[in-house]
Protein backbone atom coordinates (compact mmCIF):
# COMPACT_ATOMS: atom_id res chain seq x y z
CA UNK A 1 0.00 0.00 0.00
CA UNK A 2 0.94 3.38 -1.16
CA UNK A 3 1.52 5.65 2.67
CA UNK A 4 1.29 9.09 2.15
CA UNK A 5 4.26 11.13 3.33
CA UNK A 6 2.81 14.12 4.70
CA UNK A 7 1.87 14.50 7.98
CA UNK A 8 -0.70 16.45 9.31
CA UNK A 9 -0.37 16.58 13.35
CA UNK A 10 2.86 18.82 13.83
CA UNK A 11 5.49 17.39 16.18
CA UNK A 12 5.85 19.38 19.25
CA UNK A 13 2.54 18.16 20.83
CA UNK A 14 2.85 17.31 24.59
CA UNK A 15 1.94 13.59 24.61
CA UNK A 16 3.67 11.49 26.76
CA UNK A 17 7.43 10.15 25.37
CA UNK A 18 5.52 6.63 23.64
CA UNK A 19 1.96 7.54 23.10
CA UNK A 20 0.15 5.56 20.98
CA UNK A 21 -2.66 7.94 20.55
CA UNK A 22 -0.78 10.36 18.61
CA UNK A 23 0.86 7.26 16.20
CA UNK A 24 -2.81 6.42 15.34
CA UNK A 25 -4.11 10.17 14.88
CA UNK A 26 -0.88 10.42 12.15
CA UNK A 27 -1.60 7.97 10.60
CA UNK A 28 -5.34 8.05 10.20
CA UNK A 29 -5.00 12.01 8.91
CA UNK A 30 -2.43 10.47 6.01
CA UNK A 31 -5.34 8.96 4.66
CA UNK A 32 -7.72 11.44 5.31
CA UNK A 33 -5.55 14.14 3.96
CA UNK A 34 -5.89 18.04 3.93
CA UNK A 35 -9.70 18.31 2.93
CA UNK A 36 -10.52 17.34 6.55
CA UNK A 37 -11.96 18.92 9.50
CA UNK A 38 -10.92 17.27 12.99
CA UNK A 39 -13.18 17.40 15.88
CA UNK A 40 -11.99 16.25 19.23
CA UNK A 41 -13.59 15.64 22.36
CA UNK A 42 -12.10 16.28 25.50
CA UNK A 43 -9.28 13.78 26.77
CA UNK A 44 -5.68 13.23 26.38
CA UNK A 45 -5.49 13.94 22.44
CA UNK A 46 -7.28 17.28 23.09
CA UNK A 47 -5.12 18.02 25.18
CA UNK A 48 -1.63 17.20 24.33
CA UNK A 49 -2.32 18.43 21.10
CA UNK A 50 -3.87 21.98 21.82
CA UNK A 51 -1.38 23.38 24.41
CA UNK A 52 -3.21 27.12 24.32
CA UNK A 53 -2.06 29.04 22.25
CA UNK A 54 -0.48 26.35 19.72
CA UNK A 55 -1.60 23.61 18.03
CA UNK A 56 -0.27 20.46 16.91
CA UNK A 57 -3.24 20.30 14.14
CA UNK A 58 -2.63 21.31 10.49
CA UNK A 59 -6.05 20.89 9.49
CA UNK A 60 -9.29 22.47 10.95
CA UNK A 61 -9.71 20.76 14.28
CA UNK A 62 -12.50 22.13 16.67
CA UNK A 63 -12.91 20.86 20.37
CA UNK A 64 -16.22 21.65 22.41
CA UNK A 65 -16.50 19.11 25.34
CA UNK A 66 -16.36 14.90 26.69
CA UNK A 67 -19.57 14.43 25.91
CA UNK A 68 -20.25 15.78 22.33
CA UNK A 69 -17.79 15.34 19.72
CA UNK A 70 -20.45 13.24 16.99
CA UNK A 71 -22.57 16.31 17.79
CA UNK A 72 -20.54 18.61 16.96
CA UNK A 73 -19.54 16.15 14.22
CA UNK A 74 -22.74 16.17 12.90
CA UNK A 75 -23.32 20.00 13.19
CA UNK A 76 -19.84 20.01 10.98
CA UNK A 77 -20.81 18.16 8.41
CA UNK A 78 -24.48 19.89 7.85
CA UNK A 79 -22.86 23.04 7.80
CA UNK A 80 -20.53 22.32 5.28
CA UNK A 81 -23.25 20.36 3.19
CA UNK A 82 -25.23 23.37 3.32
CA UNK A 83 -22.74 25.44 1.74
CA UNK A 84 -22.33 22.69 -1.16
CA UNK A 85 -19.34 21.46 -0.02
CA UNK A 86 -19.46 17.81 0.29
CA UNK A 87 -16.49 16.52 -0.82
CA UNK A 88 -15.10 17.44 3.14
CA UNK A 89 -14.44 14.64 5.13
CA UNK A 90 -15.20 14.55 8.55
CA UNK A 91 -13.63 13.33 11.43
CA UNK A 92 -14.47 12.95 15.28
CA UNK A 93 -11.45 11.45 17.56
CA UNK A 94 -12.66 10.75 20.88
CA UNK A 95 -11.46 8.51 23.72
CA UNK A 96 -13.36 5.39 24.87
CA UNK A 97 -14.01 7.64 27.95
CA UNK A 98 -15.46 8.96 25.51
CA UNK A 99 -17.43 7.09 23.84
CA UNK A 100 -18.32 4.19 25.86
CA UNK A 101 -18.88 6.54 28.35
CA UNK A 102 -20.50 9.91 28.55
CA UNK A 103 -20.42 10.74 24.49
CA UNK A 104 -22.43 6.96 23.95
CA UNK A 105 -25.65 9.35 23.59
CA UNK A 106 -24.78 11.81 21.11
CA UNK A 107 -22.49 9.17 18.76
CA UNK A 108 -25.83 7.33 18.62
CA UNK A 109 -27.42 9.44 17.70
CA UNK A 110 -25.53 10.47 14.93
CA UNK A 111 -25.20 6.98 13.85
CA UNK A 112 -29.18 6.90 13.89
CA UNK A 113 -29.27 10.51 11.74
CA UNK A 114 -26.68 9.07 9.08
CA UNK A 115 -24.10 11.58 8.70
CA UNK A 116 -21.83 11.38 6.54
CA UNK A 117 -18.69 11.15 9.12
CA UNK A 118 -15.80 9.22 9.90
CA UNK A 119 -16.01 8.52 14.23
CA UNK A 120 -12.44 6.97 15.42
CA UNK A 121 -12.75 5.94 19.29
CA UNK A 122 -9.29 5.76 19.93
CA UNK A 123 -9.00 3.09 23.03
CA UNK A 124 -6.28 3.39 25.99
CA UNK A 125 -9.12 1.42 28.14
CA UNK A 126 -9.62 4.13 31.06
CA UNK A 127 -9.73 7.79 31.37
CA UNK A 128 -6.06 8.87 30.80
CA UNK A 129 -6.00 12.12 30.91
CA UNK A 130 -7.76 12.66 34.49
CA UNK A 131 -5.60 9.56 36.39
CA UNK A 132 -6.27 6.38 34.76
CA UNK A 133 -10.17 6.27 36.31
CA UNK A 134 -11.81 3.50 34.56
CA UNK A 135 -14.21 3.35 31.80
CA UNK A 136 -16.59 1.05 29.96
CA UNK A 137 -13.31 -0.03 28.00
CA UNK A 138 -11.75 -0.91 30.82
CA UNK A 139 -11.18 -4.51 30.18
CA UNK A 140 -11.75 -7.06 33.29
CA UNK A 141 -9.48 -7.24 36.00
CA UNK A 142 -7.57 -4.36 34.95
CA UNK A 143 -5.96 -2.27 37.91
CA UNK A 144 -7.29 1.46 37.47
CA UNK A 145 -7.56 4.10 39.90
CA UNK A 146 -11.29 4.02 40.54
CA UNK A 147 -10.94 -0.27 39.91
CA UNK A 148 -7.93 -0.49 42.37
CA UNK A 149 -6.67 -4.01 43.13
CA UNK A 150 -6.47 -4.72 46.82
CA UNK A 151 -7.90 -7.04 49.28
CA UNK A 152 -10.97 -6.26 48.51
CA UNK A 153 -11.06 -6.46 44.58
CA UNK A 154 -8.84 -7.91 42.38
CA UNK A 155 -9.42 -4.73 39.67
CA UNK A 156 -12.40 -4.01 37.38
CA UNK A 157 -14.89 -6.43 37.61
CA UNK A 158 -17.17 -6.47 34.05
CA UNK A 159 -15.57 -7.03 30.84
CA UNK A 160 -14.98 -4.49 27.95
CA UNK A 161 -18.38 -2.98 26.94
CA UNK A 162 -18.28 -3.78 23.16
CA UNK A 163 -18.52 -0.81 21.24
CA UNK A 164 -17.93 -1.49 18.08
CA UNK A 165 -20.81 -4.35 18.12
CA UNK A 166 -23.38 -1.58 19.34
CA UNK A 167 -22.30 0.72 16.61
CA UNK A 168 -22.91 -2.35 14.31
CA UNK A 169 -26.75 -2.69 15.79
CA UNK A 170 -27.29 0.97 14.94
CA UNK A 171 -27.05 -0.68 10.67
CA UNK A 172 -24.53 1.89 9.66
CA UNK A 173 -22.68 0.77 6.66
CA UNK A 174 -18.91 0.35 8.07
CA UNK A 175 -17.57 -0.24 11.23
CA UNK A 176 -14.62 -1.63 12.28
CA UNK A 177 -11.65 -3.00 14.50
CA UNK A 178 -8.06 -1.72 14.41
CA UNK A 179 -4.87 -1.54 16.26
CA UNK A 180 -1.98 1.39 16.14
CA UNK A 181 0.71 -1.92 15.84
CA UNK A 182 -1.36 -3.82 12.14
CA UNK A 183 -1.21 0.08 10.88
CA UNK A 184 -1.57 -1.27 6.68
CA UNK A 185 -4.55 -2.95 8.60
CA UNK A 186 -6.32 -0.08 10.22
CA UNK A 187 -5.08 2.63 7.40
CA UNK A 188 -6.67 0.44 4.89
CA UNK A 189 -9.86 0.56 7.41
CA UNK A 190 -10.04 4.68 7.20
CA UNK A 191 -9.91 4.87 3.74
CA UNK A 192 -13.14 2.72 3.40
CA UNK A 193 -14.42 4.78 5.89
CA UNK A 194 -13.35 7.65 4.15
CA UNK A 195 -14.89 6.60 0.80
CA UNK A 196 -18.33 5.49 2.86
CA UNK A 197 -21.40 7.57 2.32
CA UNK A 198 -22.77 7.79 5.42
CA UNK A 199 -21.87 7.49 9.14
CA UNK A 200 -17.91 4.80 9.61
CA UNK A 201 -16.86 4.17 12.85
CA UNK A 202 -13.71 2.95 13.69
CA UNK A 203 -12.85 1.38 17.36
CA UNK A 204 -8.62 1.96 17.50
CA UNK A 205 -6.88 -0.12 20.19
CA UNK A 206 -4.08 1.94 21.92
CA UNK A 207 -1.86 0.99 24.27
CA UNK A 208 -1.01 4.08 26.99
CA UNK A 209 2.74 3.53 28.12
CA UNK A 210 1.53 5.50 31.51
CA UNK A 211 -2.24 4.28 32.23
CA UNK A 212 -1.17 0.63 31.33
CA UNK A 213 2.56 0.37 32.86
CA UNK A 214 4.90 -0.73 30.74
CA UNK A 215 8.17 0.73 28.68
CA UNK A 216 7.48 3.52 26.20
CA UNK A 217 9.61 1.70 23.75
CA UNK A 218 7.04 -0.68 24.06
CA UNK A 219 3.99 0.80 22.66
CA UNK A 220 3.83 -0.74 19.26
CA UNK A 221 4.66 -4.17 20.97
CA UNK A 222 2.00 -4.54 23.41
CA UNK A 223 -0.62 -3.45 20.50
CA UNK A 224 0.35 -6.21 18.45
CA UNK A 225 0.24 -8.79 21.70
CA UNK A 226 -3.36 -7.77 22.19
CA UNK A 227 -4.21 -8.54 18.78
CA UNK A 228 -1.93 -11.98 18.53
CA UNK A 229 -3.52 -13.67 21.83
CA UNK A 230 -6.83 -13.14 20.78
CA UNK A 231 -7.31 -10.34 23.51
CA UNK A 232 -8.02 -7.86 20.61
CA UNK A 233 -9.56 -9.06 17.07
CA UNK A 234 -9.29 -6.99 14.58
CA UNK A 235 -12.39 -7.34 11.78
CA UNK A 236 -14.45 -5.36 9.78
CA UNK A 237 -18.49 -5.11 9.27
CA UNK A 238 -19.30 -3.75 5.61
CA UNK A 239 -22.73 -3.16 5.07
CA UNK A 240 -24.19 -5.46 7.73
CA UNK A 241 -20.95 -8.31 6.12
CA UNK A 242 -18.55 -9.48 9.00
CA UNK A 243 -15.18 -10.51 8.09
CA UNK A 244 -12.02 -10.83 10.89
CA UNK A 245 -9.24 -8.89 8.67
CA UNK A 246 -6.00 -10.46 10.64
CA UNK A 247 -5.77 -13.78 12.39
CA UNK A 248 -2.83 -15.03 14.10
CA UNK A 249 -0.76 -17.56 12.53
CA UNK A 250 -0.65 -18.85 16.09
CA UNK A 251 -2.86 -17.43 18.96
CA UNK A 252 -0.33 -16.83 21.98
CA UNK A 253 -1.32 -17.42 25.57
CA UNK A 254 -3.20 -14.62 27.23
CA UNK A 255 -0.44 -14.60 30.00
CA UNK A 256 2.03 -13.13 27.79
CA UNK A 257 0.12 -9.92 27.17
CA UNK A 258 -1.14 -9.64 30.94
CA UNK A 259 2.53 -10.13 32.47
CA UNK A 260 3.83 -7.61 30.39
CA UNK A 261 1.50 -4.24 31.90
CA UNK A 262 1.64 -3.25 35.43
CA UNK A 263 -2.19 -2.84 34.73
CA UNK A 264 -2.50 -6.46 35.13
CA UNK A 265 0.17 -8.03 37.45
CA UNK A 266 -1.67 -8.63 40.78
CA UNK A 267 -3.93 -11.10 39.03
CA UNK A 268 -3.94 -14.49 40.84
CA UNK A 269 -3.80 -17.45 38.69
CA UNK A 270 -7.54 -18.16 38.59
CA UNK A 271 -8.03 -14.52 36.90
CA UNK A 272 -6.20 -15.12 34.63
CA UNK A 273 -7.34 -18.62 33.34
CA UNK A 274 -10.91 -16.58 33.46
CA UNK A 275 -9.99 -14.50 31.10
CA UNK A 276 -8.19 -17.12 29.05
CA UNK A 277 -11.45 -19.08 28.79
CA UNK A 278 -12.61 -15.83 27.83
CA UNK A 279 -10.83 -14.84 24.70
CA UNK A 280 -10.62 -19.05 23.93
CA UNK A 281 -14.65 -18.52 23.24
CA UNK A 282 -14.73 -15.29 21.41
CA UNK A 283 -12.19 -16.86 19.41
CA UNK A 284 -13.63 -19.79 18.78
CA UNK A 285 -17.30 -18.04 17.44
CA UNK A 286 -15.16 -16.39 15.51
CA UNK A 287 -12.66 -19.27 13.93
CA UNK A 288 -9.29 -17.79 15.12
CA UNK B 1 -21.59 39.94 19.25
CA UNK B 2 -21.20 36.78 18.71
CA UNK B 3 -18.46 34.84 20.47
CA UNK B 4 -16.51 31.92 19.18
CA UNK B 5 -14.37 30.66 21.95
CA UNK B 6 -10.46 30.35 21.28
CA UNK B 7 -9.07 30.32 18.18
CA UNK B 8 -5.64 29.50 16.92
CA UNK B 9 -4.96 30.71 13.73
CA UNK B 10 -1.37 29.20 12.79
CA UNK B 11 -1.75 25.43 11.51
CA UNK B 12 0.94 23.24 13.63
CA UNK B 13 2.09 25.65 15.74
CA UNK B 14 3.04 23.17 18.34
CA UNK B 15 6.42 23.17 16.84
CA UNK B 16 7.68 26.60 17.96
CA UNK B 17 7.91 24.05 21.09
CA UNK B 18 10.35 21.94 21.33
CA UNK B 19 10.49 18.38 22.94
CA UNK B 20 13.78 17.17 22.58
CA UNK B 21 14.75 18.37 26.23
CA UNK B 22 12.65 15.42 27.49
CA UNK B 23 14.61 12.96 26.00
CA UNK B 24 17.31 10.82 28.42
CA UNK B 25 17.98 8.31 25.74
CA UNK B 26 19.21 9.64 22.23
CA UNK B 27 18.46 6.96 19.09
CA UNK B 28 21.29 6.48 16.79
CA UNK B 29 20.46 5.44 12.81
CA UNK B 30 22.68 3.93 11.00
CA UNK B 31 21.20 4.24 7.33
CA UNK B 32 23.81 1.25 6.45
CA UNK B 33 22.13 -1.25 8.06
CA UNK B 34 18.87 0.42 6.84
CA UNK B 35 16.80 -1.73 4.68
CA UNK B 36 14.15 0.89 3.79
CA UNK B 37 10.69 -1.10 5.53
CA UNK B 38 9.48 2.71 6.97
CA UNK B 39 8.41 1.09 10.17
CA UNK B 40 10.21 3.60 12.68
CA UNK B 41 8.63 6.56 10.45
CA UNK B 42 5.25 4.87 10.73
CA UNK B 43 5.35 4.46 14.15
CA UNK B 44 7.21 7.30 15.67
CA UNK B 45 4.84 8.95 18.17
CA UNK B 46 6.41 12.99 16.85
CA UNK B 47 6.44 12.08 13.41
CA UNK B 48 10.14 13.21 13.33
CA UNK B 49 11.68 11.20 11.12
CA UNK B 50 11.71 11.72 7.60
CA UNK B 51 11.98 9.78 4.54
CA UNK B 52 15.74 10.22 4.35
CA UNK B 53 15.58 8.15 8.08
CA UNK B 54 17.08 11.82 9.12
CA UNK B 55 16.07 12.05 12.99
CA UNK B 56 14.78 15.81 14.05
CA UNK B 57 16.50 15.74 17.47
CA UNK B 58 14.71 18.83 18.46
CA UNK B 59 11.40 16.80 19.07
CA UNK B 60 12.63 13.33 19.40
CA UNK B 61 11.43 12.29 22.87
CA UNK B 62 13.63 9.29 23.08
CA UNK B 63 11.04 6.84 23.42
CA UNK B 64 12.69 4.19 21.68
CA UNK B 65 9.78 2.92 19.59
CA UNK B 66 11.77 3.11 16.35
CA UNK B 67 14.61 1.15 17.94
CA UNK B 68 12.45 -1.72 19.37
CA UNK B 69 10.85 -1.43 16.09
CA UNK B 70 13.63 -1.77 13.47
CA UNK B 71 13.79 -4.96 12.03
CA UNK B 72 17.76 -5.43 11.10
CA UNK B 73 18.86 -3.37 14.62
CA UNK B 74 19.88 -0.35 13.02
CA UNK B 75 18.88 2.10 15.31
CA UNK B 76 20.43 2.57 18.95
CA UNK B 77 19.49 3.67 21.79
CA UNK B 78 22.58 6.10 23.62
CA UNK B 79 22.00 7.26 26.66
CA UNK B 80 22.58 11.83 26.60
C1 LIG C 1 -18.64 16.55 31.61
C2 LIG C 1 -17.23 16.32 31.96
N1 LIG C 1 -16.91 15.47 32.97
C3 LIG C 1 -15.64 15.23 33.29
C4 LIG C 1 -14.62 15.86 32.61
C5 LIG C 1 -13.19 15.61 33.01
N2 LIG C 1 -12.49 14.78 32.03
C6 LIG C 1 -11.73 15.32 31.07
S1 LIG C 1 -11.03 14.18 30.06
C7 LIG C 1 -11.71 12.92 30.98
C8 LIG C 1 -11.43 11.49 30.64
C9 LIG C 1 -11.14 11.21 29.21
O1 LIG C 1 -11.05 9.83 29.03
P1 LIG C 1 -11.06 9.22 27.58
O2 LIG C 1 -12.24 9.67 26.83
O3 LIG C 1 -10.87 7.75 27.69
O4 LIG C 1 -9.79 9.89 26.87
P2 LIG C 1 -8.25 9.74 27.27
O5 LIG C 1 -7.93 10.86 28.20
O6 LIG C 1 -8.07 8.40 27.90
O7 LIG C 1 -7.52 9.86 25.99
C10 LIG C 1 -12.49 13.40 32.02
C11 LIG C 1 -13.20 12.59 32.99
C12 LIG C 1 -14.98 16.76 31.57
N3 LIG C 1 -14.05 17.39 30.85
N4 LIG C 1 -16.27 16.97 31.28
S1 LIG D 1 -1.47 9.22 29.23
FE1 LIG D 1 -1.38 7.66 27.61
S2 LIG D 1 -2.79 8.37 25.99
FE2 LIG D 1 -2.38 10.10 27.36
S3 LIG D 1 -0.67 11.21 26.39
FE3 LIG D 1 0.24 9.78 27.87
S4 LIG D 1 0.65 7.90 26.69
FE4 LIG D 1 -0.76 9.16 25.46
S1 LIG E 1 12.97 7.62 19.92
FE1 LIG E 1 10.74 7.84 19.73
S2 LIG E 1 10.46 10.03 19.37
FE2 LIG E 1 12.61 9.61 18.96
S3 LIG E 1 12.68 9.21 16.76
FE3 LIG E 1 12.47 7.23 17.79
S4 LIG E 1 10.26 6.84 17.78
FE4 LIG E 1 10.55 9.04 17.37
S1 LIG F 1 13.00 0.64 10.98
FE1 LIG F 1 15.18 0.26 10.64
S2 LIG F 1 15.28 -0.75 8.65
FE2 LIG F 1 13.24 0.11 8.81
S3 LIG F 1 13.43 2.12 7.83
FE3 LIG F 1 13.82 2.46 10.01
S4 LIG F 1 16.03 2.28 10.27
FE4 LIG F 1 15.51 1.42 8.27
MG1 LIG G 1 -9.10 6.67 27.39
Amino acid sequence: MEIPEEEFLAPGHRACAGCGATIGVRLALKMLGENTVAVSATGCLEVITTPYPETAWKIPWIHVAFENAAAVASGVERALKSQGKDDVNVVAFAGDGGTADIGLQALSGAMERGHNIIYICYDNEAYMNTGVQRSGATPYGASTTTSPYGKESFGEDKPKKNIPMIMAAHGVPYVATASISYPEDFMKKVKKAKETDGPAYIHLHQPCTTGWGYDPSKTIELGRLAVETGSWILYEIVDGEFKVTYRPMQRKPVNVYLESQKRFKHLADEEKERIQNYVDQICAELKI
Amino acid sequence: MTSIGATVKEPGSSKHYKTGSWRTFKPILDKDKCIDCENCILFCPEGCINKDYDIDYDYCKGCGICAEECPVKAIKMERE
